[in-house]
């Protein structure tokens, strides 16, 4: 197990490494700091001895070095834009993204599971196939095109729900700005998450239904049915448990989708979180920020995939003899 | 005339007939790839032609519409562009990207794929490794990152110039592991089987035995993945148009009429972008019914989500 652990934890780390070298290689071509700090009125060798002050002279790899050094203390730069350090403007923007991801994760969980089961254990009833035809429409459905028509039904047409911003927020703790705890806030959450669950929905559907499906094969439930148990423990007990891990594991992976998915909602809602901060600094060619959100957004997806790896081997000793070798 | 008629006999089309909806799609893929092809032909405006447009026709309703004009079937745009026409072009822009960067990823692909499961080994761990972590972070982000990069490097004029080639290039670099790793399961399997080693017995090099002995057995599930690729690859177009990093607005894609739509959506002009709309979604999803038909009629058990 410790093996396997280590195992893992290396590859984050090194997966880190990448990624902040990638970030650090557009950091590098694009844009001129010296340039960004002085004025016009400074003259050449000035700016040459500035550029040595500040190690811009220093051998590519040495500046990396640094630049991994500082960010594993949580220092990305400062945003060209803000002019301030960026993983603050990260940090004040983060609370709107994840109060929207934990809204659309709540909606999912809440509705993939009964639909998924429901879908593989009566796969001819018409509900079923009316859910799984829904599903292909809604992955066919750009999450864009969804939250613009949600906007144009819910408020411009019956003026119902807010179409922008998080609405009233109340500050829980220092830098959380919430809005799960006015009314006015809830209800700038209903559409934003109803069209990011529009599109993530479906995936979880299909995926609960294909392994609930392959589960309901195995020998023990056919053992289970056998022995007279209720269909219901033998449904949610035997076969639903065993479900679980593959759909955590493909949970994991599709974060990358979510956060993709976020970018876009934001931007059509004007909500003010790290996915519109994204768009807005690649219209300012605020590169700074641009590779802070990069690192950032890569650091929690490679945290969370590497959890998920570690629950999966502490779960299911397959994978623990096979990391071993 | 022979091969007409071996298709006509065979199990594949006398499938595709017993089953409605995938004439269905069929047919509505088949229309719509007509109907944006032909659109220099068909179309009653030419959006590109700057001499014809107006700007004094920005933003006029649909036909049925009380303030709809005869000439505008389904409205005009805010340059002033007839929808229907622009409509058509778009499209033609978002297949043509589509296309294209399925030919790139699965070219990309298919030679990682093929190196890496044919020569195994450190190569392969590798290859292999570098996929996994790619499409771990989902295609879409991939696409934004090297969308906003390439912006970033080339500037907005040259972006916006090369937009198409460009836009083929960082949704084929963002969506090639899919092939890669399905290319590289099936050539894991093919390398066992006799025929491979027979060739090499005979003293074949590993690229000609790559190219000409394993790689058409294993174009199968790449046919099915193809498909499904082709809506993503529409999808991640429009997705890259819609903020900005995709088709300038002279020569739109459905994704960046969508856009142009939503700025005008809170003044109540809907027709700009509920039109694109529909038109993407129908694409989209006539492209996916069909790929779920085949891989059906295929099974070759790649699918497991």
């Amino acid at each position: 197990m410790i093996a396997f652990f280590i195992r893992r934890v290396t590859q984050a780390i090194f997966v880190m490494l990448v990624i902040s070298l990638i970030g650090f290689a557009i950091k590098q071509n694009v844009g001129d700091p010296i340039r960004e700090i002085t004025g016009i009125s400074v003259s050449a060798e000035e700016r040459e001895s500035l550029r040595d002050e500040l190690g811009l002279n220093d051998p590519f790899m040495i500046q990396w070095l640094r630049f991994v050094k500082n960010a594993a203390q949580g220092d990305l730069g400062n945003s060209f834009y803000f002019k301030k350090p960026a993983t603050d403007v990260i940090m004040a923007k983060a609370p709107a993204t994840l109060e929207l991801v934990f809204a659309t994760s709540f909606l999912v969980i809440l509705l993939s599971i009964p639909i998924g089961i429901y879908a593989a254990v009566k796969p001819r009833a018409w509900l079923s196939r009316f859910f799984m035809g829904a599903s292909i429409i809604g992955v066919s459905i750009p999450v864009f095109l969804t939250s613009i028509l949600l906007i144009y039904v819910f408020s411009v047409w019956l003026g119902w729900l807010p179409s922008f911003g998080r609405g009233d927020l109340v500050e829980i703790f220092p830098g959380w700005k919430s809005g799960f705890f006015t009314v006015d806030g809830l209800k700038h959450l209903i559409l934003p998450s109803i069209a990011l669950t529009s599109i993530m929905l479906p995936l979880f559907i299909r995926l609960i239904r294909a392994e609930m499906k392959e589960s309901l094969e195995t020998e023990y439930v056919k053992f289970a049915q056998a022995k007279g148990l209720k269909a219901s423990r033998i449904l949610f007990v035997h076969a639903f448990k065993n479900t679980l891990l593959p759909v955590i594991t493909v949970g994991g992976v599709q974060l990358g989708t979510l956060i993709a998915f976020t970018i876009l909602t934001e931007m059509v809602f004007q909500w003010q979180g790290m996915g519109s901060m994204f768009i807005e600094s690649v219209q300012r060619a605020d590169t700074s920020l641009m590779v802070a959100y990069l690192v950032f957004v890569g650091l929690i997806f490679v945290v969370v995939n590497t959890i998920v790896d570690l629950i999966y081997g502490l779960v299911n000793p397959m994978v623990r003899v096979a990391g071993r070798t | 005339m022979g091969a007409i008629k071996t298709f006509k006999d065979s199990f594949f089309f006398y499938s595709f007939l017993r089953d409605p909806l995938a004439i269905c799609s069929f047919l509505v893929l088949a229309t719509l790839v007509v109907i944006s092809f032909g659109a220099p032909i068909i179309a009653p405006f030419d959006p590109y032609d700057q001499t014809i447009i107006d700007i004094m026709d920005a933003e006029i309703a649909p036909i049925w519409d009380d303030e709809g004009d005869k000439r505008f079937l389904l409205g005009t745009d805010p340059q002033g562009r007839d929808m229907l026409s622009t409509m058509m072009y778009g499209m033609r822009v978002s297949i043509l990207i589509g296309l294209g960067a399925v030919a790139l990823q699965s070219l990309i692909g298919i030679i990682v794929g093929l190196v890496a499961g044919y020569r195994g080994g450190k190569t392969e761990a590798f290859l292999m490794r570098l996929a996994d972590v790619q499409l771990s972070f989902s295609t879409y982000m991939v696409a934004i990152f090297i969308g906003a990069l390439f912006q970033g490097l080339f500037g907005m004029g040259v972006y916006e110039n090369y937009a198409v080639p460009l836009l083929i290039m960082i949704i084929g670099f963002a969506e090639w592991p899919q092939y890669a790793r399905t290319v590289r399961a099936s050539v894991m399997a093919e390398k066992k089987k006799e025929y491979v080693e027979a060739a090499r017995v005979v003293g074949l090099k590993p690229t000609r035995i790559m190219w000409r002995h394993i790689l058409p057995n294993t174009m199968t599930p790449v046919l099915v993945i193809s498909t499904v690729q082709v809506a993503n690859a529409i999808m991640s177009e429009a997705a890259l148009s819609f903020i900005g990093l995709g088709m300038p607005v002279s020569q739109p894609s459905l994704g960046s009429l969508i856009k142009s739509g939503f700025d005008y959506i809170f003044s109540g002009s809907w027709w700009i972008t509920l039109f694109p709309g529909i038109a993407l979604v129908v694409l989209i999803l006539s492209i996916n019914l069909l790929g779920d038909w085949v891989r059906d009629f295929l099974n070759p058990k790649l699918y497991k989500e």
